[in-house]
């Protein structure tokens, strides 16, 4: 779609414009492609030179993916437990680095204008004059875009891309870099480890309690073309910071791999939330690990949401590794038809007097399918610990489809756990008492639908609750009738 | 302007319900409809707004000339059809303001958006009309409401949506005489040259709050006796049986 069509179009009937043109419609369109580096297609000892060489990278970042990309190869697909789906991704047929070439941009006046209209369909200026302390906004690989507000700096916040993380800061990200989730975790963490760019490093320092959400606004822009973000918060002793992720991709022919690593540390007593919401069009493969570890005190949050994608491979973890840590799960997750959501938890209990806590709700429309696979471990030798479990999925249609696979390995009986599911579907009487009010089908599905989800969107940032009960209405709009 | 209901009949699951039911209903005025168990009082209720489960097999529903039968569930809200609820559902979730909200935005043609202020100001006005306590709005509907609660919020809907026809279906049933008095007053309120009610209820305890100007009695899917207020009191008194075995001998 050209972006001349789009604004003809708004001139000749803006009311029309305005209302249609919400959420997804934005995500839908793109630009020609004008990229100073591209590694190519396929995958090999080179294509990692090439990236290493184009980021100047040291030995020992070059000689950590080379190790990675041994690992990957080595690595059979998780297929004896997870979907076959996973063997119609072509690893020949994907680019794994492209860039613009340029430096990041400090400034919003710097931002190429192609890039600004797109952030501006994506509604990010609004977002950053509301509620942002610093963006960093990812087009392509490398951020296009990346805005550090003084008053953060001031208190010496770091907020950088990986590259950048890792050349200016090595002192602060290398030694954790990879440790909270080891190369080998997993084929795809191996994968992003050869790969990875773009992404977020941040560091609070001590005692600092971040106020505002950072955020950061990924794109896709190249078919083909797969996005290996690499992001590591570390939250120092004390500190406390919620950083927020979403994404739209436009729409594309062929498949589409996006391939994450995030790791977080809270030191002693340290908060981090970490938000995400997933809206990727419906041709991605969405594979992607997420670590946090919290040390004494500590609390982290993963709130984390997934509409978009073909399949999401995504269970998010806390190692709640030193007493009296906390680490929780919050998770919505609605799957369309061609679509596969596989989500879940992860809490290892690692120290005494530890909580978790899982809330996992799935919405499975037409021929959707959700999976929760919940994993939650307290070894015998600790005391006290606790955990919560709770999923509940929602069938729209008859032909939806839910799994539940939790793993809850207790030992010893110092603990308490409990674990609560339920599977239900949107009641016809229900339907009918909000038809009889003068709802369309479609209007009282999508009520119900927000209405199951409600306590859990409660816990998104204003922004984006707003936009996840937009989303939740345009999906629903085609399940009825 | 007037509900004229004619020749009606309907089947649930296969088994004929309604046999030939012949009401009209002018707006301005209240009928009661009275009649034992299984008559077919609730299935009348749930055909008027066109519950899918309920097969029409003959006969008419014509609302001010318009013909019911062709419209959906929603359409028939929209077109001033009201049902108070025997067993108002729970929408976990949904807060009792955003839900009356949405179906007031139902009400509004496509791309004008109800004006928020105008409407807590309206909500608040009616929900103390009814003694309802402002914590409500931020309820989930009908969610944990004791018998009582959830009567009155049907009220309060029927009283935002404004409808031209409303329909009781048994909404005394479950209420003490305290919620009885708060809802019939609602109803009475309600009430106008403007309007057509008609009371579905098994006992005639709710008559004595809501006075009909007509009563029906209703049996084995038929109007079998029609009169004043009066016919209540004597159902009252002498129950159906002295009205249904003279029919069945005959």
């Amino acid at each position: 779609m050209e972006i001349e069509d789009i604004t003809a179009q708004s001139s000749i009937d803006q009311d029309t414009q305005d209302a249609i043109a919400i959420d997804r419609a934005k995500g839908d369109f793109r630009f020609p492609e004008n990229h100073k580096y591209d590694a190519g297609y396929g995958l090999n000892a080179d294509t990692i030179d090439y990236i290493s060489k184009v980021k100047k990278e040291k030995d020992w970042i070059r000689e950590f993916r080379h190790r990675a990309l041994g690992v990957f190869e080595s690595k059979p697909m998780p297929t004896n437990w997870a979907t076959d789906d996973l063997n119609n991704i072509d690893f020949d047929a994907i680019r794994y680095y492209l860039s613009d070439g340029e430096r990041p941009k400090r400034s919003w006046d710097d931002v190429p204008e192609n890039v600004k209209i797109t952030f501006e369909r994506l509604g990010i200026p609004e977002q950053e004059r509301a509620f942002l302390a610093g963006v960093e906004a990812q087009f392509d690989s490398e951020a296009a875009y990346s805005n550090v507000k003084e008053a953060l700096e001031e208190e010496g916040v770091i907020f950088v891309n990986s590259t950048e993380g890792l050349r200016e800061h090595e002192e602060i990200f290398r030694p954790w870099f990879g440790k909270v989730i080891p190369t080998g975790d997993n084929k795809f963490s191996a994968l992003n480890s050869a790969v990875f760019s773009g992404g977020s490093f941040i560091y609070i320092p001590k005692g600092v309690k971040v106020k505002q959400p950072l955020q950061a606004y990924f794109r896709i822009n190249s078919e083909n073309f797969g996005q290996f973000e690499r992001t590591l918060i570390i939250a120092d002793e004390g500190s406390e910071v919620m950083y927020m992720e979403g994404c739209t991709a436009p729409q594309f022919e062929t498949s589409t791999l996006h391939s994450a690593v995030v790791e977080l540390v809270a030191m002693k007593g340290a908060k981090i939330q970490y938000v995400t919401v997933q809206n990727w069009s419906s041709n991605v493969f969405n594979l992607v690990t997420k670590r946090g570890m919290a040390h004494e005190d500590a609390e982290i949050r993963w709130i984390d949401c997934n509409i978009g994608s073909r399949l999401t491979m995504k269970y998010p973890g806390v190692v709640m590794k030193g007493e009296g840590a906390r680490g929780e799960v919050i998770s919505i997750a609605l799957a369309n038809d061609g679509q596969h959501q596989d989500t879940g938890a992860k809490m290892i209990h690692a120290a005494d007097n530890t909580t978790s806590n899982v809330v996992s709700k799935s919405i499975s429309v037409g021929e959707g399918i959700s999976t929760y696979r919940g994993q939650v471990h307290i070894p015998k030798h600790l005391k006290g610990c606790k955990n919560n479990t709770e999923c509940d999925a929602l069938l729209i249609n008859s032909n939806s489809r839910t799994d539940t696979y939790p793993a809850i390995t207790v030992r010893g009986n110092q603990h308490v756990t409990q674990h609560e599911a339920s599977v239900s579907q949107v009641s016809e009487e229900m339907l009918f008492y909000m038809q009889q009010r003068g709802l369309s089908e479609a209007a009282a599905m999508s009520l119900a639908v927000n209405g199951f989800v409600n306590d859990l969107v409660r816990e998104f940032p204003m922004e984006y609750s707003v936009e996840l009960k937009r989303l939740i209405d345009l999906e629903m709009e085609g399940s009825v009738g | 302007m007037s509900i004229i209901i004619k020749d009606l009949h309907a089947n649930v699951d296969g088994t004929p319900i309604l046999k030939g039911l012949n009401l009209e209903i002018p707006k301005g005025q209240v009928h009661a409809i009275m009649g034992p168990n299984g008559s077919g009082k609730s299935t009348l209720s749930k055909v008027i707004s066109g519950h899918e489960d309920y097969e029409v097999t003959g006969g008419s529903i014509i609302m001010d000339g318009e013909d019911v039968l062709d419209m959906d569930v929603d359409e028939r809200s929209r077109a001033g059809i009201f049902l108070a609820f025997q067993y108002p559902m729970e929408i976990p979730g949904v807060s009792n303001a955003n839900f009356i909200r949405a179906a007031r935005q139902a009400r509004l043609p496509d791309g004008e958006e109800l004006d928020a202020v105008a409407y807590y100001k309206e909500l608040y006005e009616k929900m103390d009309a009814l003694g309802i306590d402002r914590q409500f709005t931020a309820r989930a509907v009908n969610e944990g409401f004791s018998g009582g609660e959830k009567k009155r919020n049907e009220v309060l809907q029927m009283m935002m949506l404004d409808p031209n026809y409303c329909i009781l279906d048994e909404t005394d049933s479950g209420l003490d005489i305290d919620a009885l008095k708060v809802v019939s007053n609602g109803v009475n309120m309600l009430r106008s040259e403007e309007r057509g009610f008609l009371v579905i209820t098994h006992y005639q305890r709710l008559l004595n709050y809501i006075k009909p100007d007509v009563v029906h009695v209703l049996y084995d899917g038929q109007i079998i006796k029609t009169g004043g207020p009066e016919l209540a009191l004597e159902l009252e008194e002498r129950g159906y049986d002295h009205i249904i075995k003279p029919l069945a001998t005959a």
